[in-house]
């Protein structure tokens, strides 16, 4: 196996009394699709959030390239290619679906200001313009290009959360419950668009409840309990995983 | 935000208002030359107000801050010397190192907690105009303050030139403010504004746009406070209290902060009643109780401004031109 490109090391995270995420420890190799599961307070969105740079650790370490960025801010993590999606339809909902991606080339602007004022940053805004629209086209919302964000539908609003967060240049992209809401032809077309951006060479993590759209993408699933790491493998071994269908559905006594 | 090619009906629309506003003060008296000077000052104070309410925060220091340009431009032409030109540019500078100064503590907060905290910050500023004598004057404030020298024959002590040089000072400072909003910074203020969150996850530092927007808005209202105190020729610390502030925000409300213009248009609207109906009427004492019925009932009849007319008024010349029978057309479709 290749180096991975994203590490949890011994990782905890507590607020106050309570230990949300309790020494957990994975690795994220390049180029694959990593699930994040678990049942309802299992810590998956803190996890989330640690690595994402909302929270920093109370103990342990996040390694993102081999480098220790345990603690940064979002924006800084940002900068260096670990971008995070929001759960729900979160997008500049007062804005065109252009304008929305154009915000997420934020990273890629050069100009200074008083270029920008006096217009001479034409070239580079064209620029941006022309891959916003590459982006736009490559989600399917060309024909949506100037709408407002909030008129879409709900699909297209994911989408386009996605493409936003796709253009600010991920190379690792974190999907905080994209399926969540979907029917499922939404599920199944937003489950072609995961693959084809991994397809960018863009590595994929994702915090996710349908199990029908993480057993077809990923191809390695950390499973949580109580914050801590349960179990870990392919989608096969995670299925039929004795811990796992007991920590969903409770034990088979139970169930009897 | 529709950006594009510009209607021909706009440069006619423009060349009009510049030439209204050649021709404008030789239709007035010699006072309301004077009010028109600090009119188009006005303009600008609260112009660069709307920049720093892109990003969502609303301050209750603004009015403080101009004095902050005022009292740093007096200072520097009247102890040190300096050529009134280079301290009004001085003056603004001065507001904007203020302000980003400033930024650290205020940006810690947010929403009402900020405008609390701005208006804190301002009546601190106050306070040590008010108790530091030396340099600033202490309650009195400061007199004598040089005026901009004459050009040849040109008199700037006279309304009129000076009415000039603002207009000057004034559409320029617009013109900047104006790109800037169209700009991608513009764009960027409008996302830190709408969605703060979303616009860190793709690398907008929000704390250096929010300091960014409050520095710039900041120097534009130290130049209203140094195209002021060079007009006027004295301050003192009450000129720049609450109640001024509270004006500045009649304006802002009253004519919308949505557009560029709103802001622009309450300016112009407000001044107009006050100073030409009111004054007539001999009511102009009791402006604040009547700024305070025109805020009241443009909330309730009007709660997007006087700029929210903009296009209705555009709709209705439309729907006349396409239905010439008089049909009320798509009148609501604004």
């Amino acid at each position: 196996m290749s180096q991975a490109i994203l590490e949890v090391r011994d990782l905890t995270r507590t607020f106050g009394g309570l230990t949300a995420v309790n020494r957990l420890n994975f690795s994220v190799s390049p180029g694959s699709v990593h699930g994040l599961i678990g049942p309802n307070g299992a810590g998956k969105t803190t996890t989330f959030n640690v690595i994402s740079g909302f929270y920093a650790p109370t103990t342990g370490q996040v390694i993102y390239q081999g480098k220790n960025v345990s603690g940064m801010t979002t924006v800084s993590l940002a900068r260096i290619g670990l971008i995070r999606t929001f759960q729900g339809t979160t997008l500049f909902k007062e804005f065109t679906v252009l304008d929305n991606v154009k915000i997420g080339f934020h990273g890629s602007v050069r100009s200074t200001l008083i270029a920008q004022v006096l217009g001479a940053d034409r070239e580079e805004l064209a620029a941006i313009e022309k891959q916003a629209d590459e982006l736009i086209e490559f989600f399917g919302l060309a024909d949506l290009r100037n709408e407002l964000a909030a008129n879409l539908s709900h699909g297209h609003q994911r989408a386009l959360g996605i493409a936003v967060a796709l253009a600010a240049q991920p190379k690792v992209l974190l999907l905080d419950e994209p399926f969540t809401g979907m029917n499922p032809e939404e599920t199944s077309r937003m489950m072609t668009l995961v693959r084809s951006v991994r397809d960018r060479g863009v590595t994929i993590m994702l915090v996710e409840h349908d199990m029908h759209a993480i057993m077809g993408l990923c191809d390695k699933i950390t499973v949580m309990n109580f914050g801590s790491l349960l179990t870990e493998g392919t989608p096969q071994q995670v299925r039929t995983n004795p811990k796992v269908i007991e920590a969903y559905l409770g034990s088979a006594i139970d169930a009897a | 935000m529709s950006r594009g090619k510009v209607n021909p009906w706009l440069w006619v629309a423009g060349i009009v208002l510049l030439a209204t506003l050649i021709a404008l003060p030789f239709g007035l008296s010699f006072s309301q030359r004077e009010v028109a000077v600090l009119l188009v000052i006005n303009v600008l104070l609260v112009s660069s107000y709307r920049l720093m309410t892109l990003t969502g925060e609303w301050s209750l220091g603004h009015v403080v801050i101009m004095g902050v340009g005022a009292y740093a431009s007096a200072l520097f032409s009247k102890r040190l010397g300096v050529p009134v030109p280079i301290s009004m540019l001085l003056g603004a500078v001065t507001a904007g190192a203020v302000a980003a100064l400033l930024s650290f503590p205020l940006f810690r907060m947010k929403g009402f907690y900020f405008l609390i905290g701005s208006f804190a910050a301002g009546e601190v500023i106050r306070l040590i105009w008010k108790y530091f004598t030396n340099p600033f004057g202490g309650p009195k404030g400061l007199k004598l303050i040089p005026g901009f020298p004459d050009i040849g024959p040109i008199s700037f002590f006279e309304p009129l030139p000076y009415y000039y040089l603002c207009l000057i000072v004034v559409g320029m400072s617009l013109f900047f403010l104006y790109r800037i909003e169209r700009s991608r910074i513009g764009l960027t203020f409008h996302a830190i504004h709408w969605q703060d969150k979303l616009a860190e996850s793709v690398g907008v530092n929000t704390f250096s746009y929010r300091m960014l927007a409050f520095v710039l808005a900041s120097t534009f209202a130290g130049l209203c406070g140094a195209l002021y105190v060079h007009y006027i020729g004295t301050i003192n610390p009450n000129r720049f209290d609450v109640e001024e502030m509270v004006f500045v925000l009649i304006w802002a409300i009253v004519g919308g902060t949505a557009t560029f213009y709103g802001p622009i248009l309450g300016v112009v609207v407000l001044t107009v009643i006050n100073e030409v109906i009111l004054r007539a009427l001999g009511f102009d004492t009791a402006r604040p109780m009547i700024y305070g019925f025109i805020l009241i009932a443009s909330v309730l009849f009007l709660p997007n401004g006087l700029e929210s007319l903009v296009p209705k008024l555009q709709a209705w010349r439309t729907s006349r031109r396409t239905a010439p029978e008089g049909t009320p057309a798509s009148e609501e479709k604004a």
